[in-house]
């Protein structure tokens, strides 16, 4: 049972870091929630899709499909964040200043959520397909009863969902005229983590190559099998022993979104 | 026009690097690899053939070599791994770690 918990806690844990990060992010947005909880069902009916689909997912692209996917998957949410960061740089201000007064904000608040929607959904996808194919081997293998299976189930993501929670606890405690900055440093960081993640996929896919793998090797100081090394690789994008490839990925990502922000916020004060 | 793209969707599509690379084979059966041990060249990428025989899925995990992939019930795949400094690398089926892990060894 605590060997079933544990697996799925490791599978939890990134798409948790990934909701706690948004949910604080977006604390002055009404209706938020709707879209957190829309963003979590949609991702957990993909991941049963895709779990039932493995099969045939496993055989497209000369057999490379699973890499394919999850580095499109990987993809379309760093879009998505790096939307969201560059808009949260003109209105993220605002929304906190003078917190949901106006509906026009409320309405490009929406617009934010259904972008934010698809970042968590993405990530429940990816890490629950997993899961799901897991747990039915397990039930397969008859080894455990339904309800030893269940209960592991349970408790695994209670803990990765506890961990979500306690970061977007922490994150709301940051006083509120660094709080802005705070969260669009970790989605930024999140957005170019992902990013990297991408990379490593496609080099595993043989599409690029790795371009000096490892570029350098702290896996001694923290190697990314520890539980610490998994919470800074979901939220920063941590890899003791990265490829040439992720790294250029990972910065080109940073550089584009601060490029991105630096230039919507001049913008706005121009218009203003 | 055509013949660009044409070369360019080569140029994407996987194994665009592919020129005889060393292949290597590993057999999963009752959460088992056969063999938990194999050697390969170091210093270019190799192919590996993971032939799961088992009615469960299993997760091919190595974060020493950066991979990690599903591998559906009674399924082949293909990894491609390195390249890699010569050294031990350790693999693990992570769905089932207690009886399947094994060890591949670059030279």
């Amino acid at each position: 049972m605590f060997g079933t918990a544990l697996i799925v806690f490791r599978e939890v844990l990134e798409a948790a870091l990934i909701v706690g990060i948004v949910g604080a992010a977006t604390r002055d947005i009404t209706g938020r929630s709707r879209y957190i909880v829309g963003g979590i069902v949609a991702g957990i009916v993909g991941a049963i899709a895709v779990a039932a689909g493995a099969g045939v997912l496993a055989q497209l692209a000369e057999g490379m499909g699973q890499e394919l996917f999850n580095a499109a998957v990987l993809g379309i949410a760093v879009v998505m964040l790096a939307w969201h960061n560059i808009w949260m740089s003109v209105h993220g201000r605002e929304l906190s200043a003078n917190a949901k007064k106006v509906g026009g904000e409320i309405r490009s608040g929406a617009k934010t959520m259904s972008v934010l929607l698809v970042v968590i959904a993405a990530a429940v996808l990816r890490e629950g397909s997993e899961t799901v194919l897991f747990l039915y081997g397990v039930a397969l293998s008859g080894e455990h009863s339904a309800a030893t299976m269940a209960l592991g189930g349970a408790l695994g993501l209670a803990g990765g969902a506890l961990v979500g929670y306690l970061l977007f606890h922490g994150l709301l405690r940051i006083p509120i005229r660094h709080f802005f900055t705070a969260t669009s440093v970790l989605v930024l960081l999140l957005a170019a983590g992902m990013a990297s993640q991408a990379a490593r996929f496609l080099i595993q896919a043989n599409v690029l190559p790795s371009l000096a793998s490892p570029l350098w090797d702290t896996s001694a100081v923290i190697s990314n099998a520890s539980l610490a090394g998994r919470v800074l690789q979901g939220l920063v994008g941590y890899d003791a022993q990265p490829a040439g490839m992720q790294l250029a990925f990972y910065l080109t990502v940073l550089l584009v979104i601060w490029a991105g922000m630096a230039w919507a916020r001049r913008r706005s004060g121009n218009s203003t | 026009m055509l013949r660009i793209a044409a070369a360019l969707l080569m140029a994407v599509s996987p194994g665009a690097f592919a020129a005889g690379e060393p292949e290597f084979s590993l057999v999963i059966e009752k959460n088992r690899f056969t063999p938990d041990r194999i050697e390969v060249p170091a210093g270019q990428k190799v192919k590996l053939n993971i032939d799961n025989r088992d009615a469960s899925a299993e997760e091919f995990e190595s974060v020493e070599m950066k991979v990690e992939k599903v591998i559906p019930p009674r399924s082949k795949a293909t990894i491609w791994v390195g390249p890699l400094k010569a050294g031990e690398y350790p693999f693990i089926g992570e769905f089932h770690e207690k009886t399947a892990f094994g060890i591949l060894v670059a030279k």
